[in-house]
């Protein structure tokens, strides 16, 4: 093999392929934005099941991730005389940085991998196929719901998460640390109310950029991991996990650069 | 109407088309016979535009179908039908709805004009009673005939059957093969099935093809291609007479 074949190989290599098609696919559907209201019922079905049945499972999760911020800063502010600031610390963390991206992660291991595992099905049922002999867009019918869903769903979400999160802290605050509980809320509330954006607290709508960015992100890898699903039951298996896998690692790496480029 | 010259096409290192040539006129019916995994649902793969030859040239209606742009393929596809052999119905859509669904996304027609089409052609595979069901409450024989009629919908042109008699028991099998039969007799549609029934073959064939190892052994009128001398025609054939 020649130096040019080799490099053509490695770019011709399944993740560079995979990762070529789900930026294709992602700009596809912002694409076919202009097809939703022809596509209002399977949207909706699509936010009722990223967003009313992941529900339950994001309030616990940041629930309690509230109470661990709570607890953990809570010990180490008493060290020093500043069990007050727990408030300010928890929902700075939460508003910031633990909602958005811990809603992402559990939307990643419930939605992304239900949307990889429905449209490998589709796929290796031939279902997609006989959607394109039939001149059917796929992007339009399958893709723009399930990404437009998400993408709105992820931030009501994560509305919902950093409130329940900073009650959970304050939980802890009353019952850990003898704080007063709307003491902490007020401190809460004060560290929220800086440089606000429009009447809205700049970390608040950074925070809800964020979730959006990872909502589309992770409704992406989840279509493009299930379109490119091949042999049968097994490989449906292997986009599944890959779906999660890279959602996982791309709202990681990405909750990095943003911050970087929001707060530096 | 269908013609492939010298189509040429490979998987990785096996050529499963290794110099295809035939023409399938209007009206015509090509029935393509082989042994499994040799490369026959490939070809209607290409007739349609899923696939693209590495070498030779595909046209359909006088396109080459490898030369048209993601719009002219579609504008191709709406003259034509395709029976998977597993159905390939959605899954989450009743059985009325998986007929309307390329009436409503291809087509500008009414609610009221697509449902008189759809009950059509339900009628036409006698399944009127169960427009309102889902693919999964309905036995794999009615889920055939529910993708015959999906495939006759938009009144193609052209009509690819891929193994129209899979997974369905006698009695069913022939019902189907009476009902391409009758499709082609009424209304002079042009087909190129792909199948393992000699039964299949006989009813609906105008002209029958053996393949293998990416080439036709033999083509020609069903009664000739039965008798022909050809060693592995009559090893492949015998065995399904048999």
């Amino acid at each position: 093999m020649n130096p040019f074949q080799r490099v053509g190989a490695a770019l011709m290599a399944p993740p560079v392929v995979g990762a070529g098609f789900t930026m294709h696919l992602g700009l596809a559907a912002l694409a076919r934005i202009s097809h939703i209201p022809k596509r209002r019922r399977p949207l909706l079905d699509q936010m009722h099941l990223c967003g009313i049945k992941s529900l339950h499972v994001v309030l616990f999760v940041n629930f309690f991730i509230g109470m661990i911020l709570a607890l953990q800063l809570g010990f180490e502010l008493a060290r020093y005389g500043q069990q007050e600031a727990v408030g300010l610390a928890v929902s700075v963390a939460m508003v910031r940085e633990m909602a958005p991206m811990m809603t992402a992660v559990v939307l990643a291991a419930s939605v992304a991998s239900a949307m990889a595992a429905e449209l490998g099905t589709m796929r290796v049922q031939e279902e997609v196929t006989a959607l394109e002999v039939m001149s059917v867009d796929v992007y339009s019918y399958l893709v723009a719901p399930r990404v437009l869903a998400l993408t709105l769903i992820a931030p009501m979400l994560t509305t919902l998460s950093a409130i329940v999160g900073i009650l959970g802290g304050g939980l802890i605050a009353y019952s850990q640390l003898g704080l007063d509980f709307h003491g902490y809320l007020r401190a809460s509330l004060e560290a929220l109310s800086d440089n606000s954006f429009f009447g809205v607290p700049r970390g608040l709508y950074t925070g809800l950029m964020k979730a959006m960015i990872f909502g589309f992100t992770i409704s992406v890898i989840g279509c493009s991991n299930g379109l490119r699903a091949t042999h049968g039951a097994s490989g449906v298996g292997n986009s599944t996990r890959a779906a999660v896998r890279n959602s996982i690692i791309m709202i990681i790496v990405l909750n990095f650069f943003l911050g970087k480029i929001i707060y530096q | 109407m269908i013609k492939l010259e010298g189509v040429k096409k490979a998987f990785g290192t096996q050529q499963v088309l290794d110099g295809v040539d035939f023409h399938v006129p209007e009206g015509h019916s090509l029935v393509i016979m082989g042994p499994s995994g040799s490369g026959k649902s490939v070809i209607l793969k290409h007739i349609i535009g899923l696939l693209n030859a590495d070498a030779g040239r595909v046209s359909v209606m006088g396109k080459n179908v490898a030369e048209l742009d993601r719009s002219g393929l579609r504008e191709l596809r709406r003259d034509m039908g395709y029976l998977f052999q597993h159905s390939a119905l959605i899954n989450w859509l009743s059985v009325f709805d998986n007929l309307a669904l390329p009436l409503r996304e291809t087509t500008k027609m009414s609610n009221s004009e697509i449902r008189a089409r759809v009950m059509h052609v339900l009628d036409l595979v006698q399944l009127s009673a169960a427009e309102n069901k889902l693919p999964s409450e309905i036995s794999g024989g009615m889920q055939k005939r529910v993708g015959l009629a999906r495939a006759l919908v938009t009144e193609p042109n052209i009509i690819l059957y891929d193994e129209p008699e899979a997974g369905l028991d006698p009695e069913m099998s022939a019902s189907v093969s009476h009902m391409m039969r009758e499709l082609k007799e009424e209304h002079g549609m042009t087909s190129v099935t792909v199948t393992h029934s000699v039964s299949c073959a006989l009813t609906v064939a105008d002209t029958l093809a053996v393949f293998e190892k990416g080439r036709f052994l033999i083509s020609g009128p069903p009664t000739e291609v039965l008798n022909s001398k050809h060693e592995r025609v009559r090893e492949f054939l015998g065995a399904q007479l048999d």
